[in-house]
């Protein structure tokens, strides 16, 4: 019987780690977008180079910002164990395409890859055969996807060019005549002038933007990318990368370059910020500009390396001893990603605190395509100023903000103590004084106000339940929403997370039953709500296994918590 | 002679009467005058412990952070901006305890940037538990039986990574002191001084007289320039050699290897970026 796909389709790649499913996801990527379909790629691997099982799904569809599906359509086993491993999603639907004699999976559509590439001239060929048999399905652009693989291997041998443009050739022809499947997705002419990238690149080309030029870090999964990622750049544009020695050394390292004037980005995990904790309260005491990122992933300690959670909320809420104000930011798509960090910059300059942007390993390591991201119309102040011989960098203002100066640029000194100060910055036990230094320091909370993004409001105006939701989840929750065929559900998403934005209070006020949907096991959004507007989620949707949601199971959670009934638990 | 990097009204200082540290400050203000640098292109950068209060009695900038943790912001201020003259102090707990890490690691990076580690073989601010530096079968409130493991050798260690200028002085001689301080600020690259000084208060033991009766100045005849010469040197205990005990005049700094410095001098706070190239590097990714 053929089976036909309309608008959206889900392919899922698996194999060992080694075997290429991230050079596929790469070429595929390019001929999809350019072909003008929506694209969406994640990946789950093990934390291993090599063997194991890991699988990543692409979402190709006619509608912009899919959220991350659980069912398969097309499943393109590279191995023989990925079958039993994906098993749960694997329904009688599901159209299972590979190599019969290895894989020998009943009903499968045997597409011999490792063959027709050796017909190409390589068996090495066989990702991008494997690639062009799904270009071939979905009828992609084939002119786009081999000007696409000639600049690829541009830098390779004209022997490995052909081989690949031959393989892709093949594959295409392989995949156009496939008995079984129609695929029919509308194309849309506006994706062609999309992005094409990973959350790790949005972070990344948002710190070039807020004027981040020198970055530090430690290796980390799954922050790397953005490392990694900034020290690509920093080959055309000035800027220092440094790996340091451990992540103690990064945020101090950090700090210092804060203070001779540069803007500094720390990349991070979970463990690696439990790490710099005294130096974020070095920090809050010398008023420092400072933006960290943070990828999460599942702890305690070492946790699950590879995979992801929200779970880090707490830790970064409170990291550092002592009280100081910070910024919590959590992007919920690429062009947030982007936006929220070239913003970090400026507001940690501006109000001179630690900012934390709080994504995942979905958020970093997915790739999608997005709207081309909108530059302010010039750079980011610096906020420092040239200092003159009385300068104090502590000064008491009404705002408790004190004017920036950096050492070598007039003629004041630059002071900062980790000890309690005066305004000049030495040392000091004056209590009184301390007693004003504190109220200076968390006087600019109250000023940030001012720049604070309220959460923004997805769905039914007139909402009798409200899905509260921050960070990664978003287009995942709204696709969810939108499925349940209701007109009193509404998503509520927090891209800003703290100070929470007071305007968070009406819209809670407003639902009859709040849902706190999280990627942890203890709903710290939730708690985080409560303690700050007295609004109680009284259901909670939480997934901490180390995968994001799917759009199918959120919808499931949905339904119940919805036929559970109203309880906006507002206590007083 | 009025000294710009003194102050000109009297200041509180925290440490004890008869502390090394007057002396080690004394020699330290000579060397900087005398080094006519100009204040606002000096950063002192310190941690924690009494050596580490010393920023806060020289006239210039400081970055006062935390314990342990001088070199990685020193490290990345000389970086941000090589026009300015960076030196870090610590005592022996700041720097070979709690730092080491960041010390070993400031060796591979070789920032042009001068540490001066008051060595008293005692923790003096937490009042009087043994130092990394300390001798075997001191007594302290802590080590009740008596300190027992080896002490580290920060001298040893440093010509042993290739630190392009180590020495060891003694205090008391503030003459020596101060001309070593000169030599090491002026030094290319990384340079460790490790400064012997009595702790009045908590260290019974190696006391002013115990410093002069074991050390000893370097022969005229050395030859810092040689590294295994200066290694046999580096690790003669009791007596200690004085003096400059190595110099490497050929190794490329931190900030000379920083391709932000390859085309252009100007420190990263003058610099603002371009935002048509940020839109180009943006747009690549269609």
């Amino acid at each position: 019987m053929k089976r036909t796909i309309r608008d959206d389709l889900v392919i899922v790649l698996a194999g060992e780690a080694g075997q290429g499913l991230q050079s596929i996801e790469g070429i595929l990527a390019q001929i999809v977008k350019r072909s003008g379909f929506h694209y969406l790629s994640l990946s789950e691997f093990m934390s291993r180079v090599r063997g194991g099982s890991n699988s990543t799904a692409i979402r190709i569809s006619s509608r912009s910002a899919t959220g991350v599906p659980r069912r398969i359509d097309i499943l393109i086993p590279l191995h023989q164990e990925a079958i039993p491993r994906l098993r749960t999603r694997i329904s009688a639907d599901t159209i299972v395409i590979g190599e019969k004699e290895k894989i020998g999976y009943p009903g499968m559509i045997d597409v011999p890859f490792a063959k027709i590439a050796a017909e190409s001239g390589n068996a090495v060929f066989a990702n991008t055969v494997a690639a062009g048999v799904i270009g071939g399905m979905l009828q992609a652009d084939e002119e786009a996807a081999a000007a696409f693989i000639r600049s690829h291997f541009a830098r390779k041998s004209q022997e490995i060019r052909a081989g690949n443009l031959e393989a892709l050739r093949r594959g295409y022809a392989a995949g156009k005549g496939l008995a079984g499947i129609d695929i029919r997705l509308e194309k849309c002419a506006e994706v062609k002038n999309d992005l094409l990238l990973s959350g790790s690149e949005a972070i990344a080309l948002g710190a070039l933007a807020g004027g981040c030029d020198y970055v530090c870090g430690y290796p980390m999964s799954p922050s790397t990318g953005v490392l990694e990622q900034m020290a690509a750049l920093s080959k055309s544009f000035a800027m220092i990368v440094e790996q340091v020695e451990d992540e103690v050394g990064v945020i101090n390292m950090a700090l210092g370059a804060w203070y001779a004037g540069a803007r500094a980005l720390v990349t991070t995990s979970g463990g690696g910020l439990a790490l710099m904790s005294e130096g974020i309260s070095l920090c809050g005491m010398i008023e420092s500009p400072l933006v960290v990122h943070l990828a999460q992933r599942p702890g305690p300690a070492t946790g699950l390396p590879t995979r992801s959670e929200q779970g880090d909320l707490d830790l970064v809420l409170h990291a550092g001893h002592g009280d100081f104000p910070r910024i919590i930011l959590a992007p919920g798509t690429l062009a947030q990603g982007f936006d929220l960090t070239r913003r970090a910059f400026d507001l940690a300059a501006k109000y001179q605190v630690p900012v934390f942007i709080l994504t995942d390993q979905f958020f970093v390591d997915s790739r999608g395509n997005t709207p081309a991201f909108a530059l302010a119309e010039d750079a980011a102040g610096k906020h420092i100023m040239e200092t003159g011989r009385d300068y104090r960098r502590f000064a008491l203002t009404t705002s408790g903000i004190s004017p920036r100066g950096v050492p070598g640029f007039g003629s004041g000194l630059v002071r900062v103590d980790s000890d309690e100060h005066d305004e000049s910055g030495f040392i000091s036990e004056d209590l009184d004084l301390r007693t004003r230094m504190v109220d200076k320091r968390l006087k600019k909370l109250a000023a940030i106000g001012a720049d604070v993004i309220p959460p923004t409001l997805v769905g039914a105006a007139d909402y009798r339940t409200l899905v509260v939701c921050w960070g990664s989840t978003l287009n995942t929750v709204v696709e969810a929403v939108a499925g349940l065929g209701r007109n009193d559900v509404a998503v509520l998403h927090f891209s800003w997370i703290y100070p929470l934005p007071e305007k968070a209070g009406g819209f809670l006020a407003r639902a009859d039953n709040l849902v706190a949907l999280e990627s942890n096991s203890s709903a710290q959004m939730a708690r985080l709500i409560r303690r700050e507007t007295g609004h109680t989620c009284a259901h909670t949707i939480l997934k901490y296994n180390g995968l994001p949601f799917s759009v199918e199971e959120v919808r499931e959670g949905l339904r119940k918590c919805v036929a559970d009934g109203g309880r906006n638990g507002k206590q007083l | 002679m009025e000294n710009s990097f003194d102050f000109k009204d009297k200041i509180d200082i925290a440490w004890c009467p008869g502390c090394g540290n007057f002396a080690i400050r004394k020699a330290l203000l000579a060397a900087l005058a005398e080094l006519e640098i100009a204040r606002e292109k000096l950063v002192l950068v310190s941690g924690i412990g009494q050596a580490a209060k010393m920023p806060h009695y020289i006239n210039a900038a400081f970055f006062n952070g935390l314990h342990g943790r001088a070199l990685p912001p020193a490290t990345a201020i000389k970086a941000c901006n090589p026009e300015l003259t960076v030196i870090v102090i610590g005592g022996d707990g700041d720097m070979y305890g709690e730092g080491g890490n960041h010390l070993l690691h400031a060796t591979r990076r070789n920032p042009d940037i001068t540490l001066f580690v008051h060595d008293n073989m005692v923790y003096g601010l937490t009042k009087g538990q043994a130092a990394p530096t300390s001798r075997p079968g001191m007594e302290t409130p802590v080590q009740v039986f008596g300190v027992f493991e080896k002490p580290l050798n920060p001298v040893a260690l440093a010509v042993a990574l290739d630190v392009p200028f180590v020495a060891r002085v003694f205090c008391g001689d503030i003459e020596q002191t101060k001309e070593v301080m000169k030599q090491a600020i002026h030094h290319k690259g990384f340079a460790l001084v490790d400064i012997f000084q009595p702790c009045v208060s908590f260290n019974k033991v190696n006391t002013f007289q115990w410093f002069k009766d074991h050390t000893y100045p370097l022969p005229d005849v050395f030859d810092p320039s040689d590294r295994a010469g200066a290694f046999a040197k580096a690790i003669e205990e009791e007596p200690f050699p004085l003096g400059i005990l190595y110099r490497n005049e050929h190794r490329t700094t931190f900030e000379e290897n920083l391709e932000v410095y390859k085309n252009e001098r100007t420190p990263l706070f003058r610099r603002e970026i371009d935002m048509k190239k940020v839109a180009a590097e943006i747009a690549a990714r269609r």
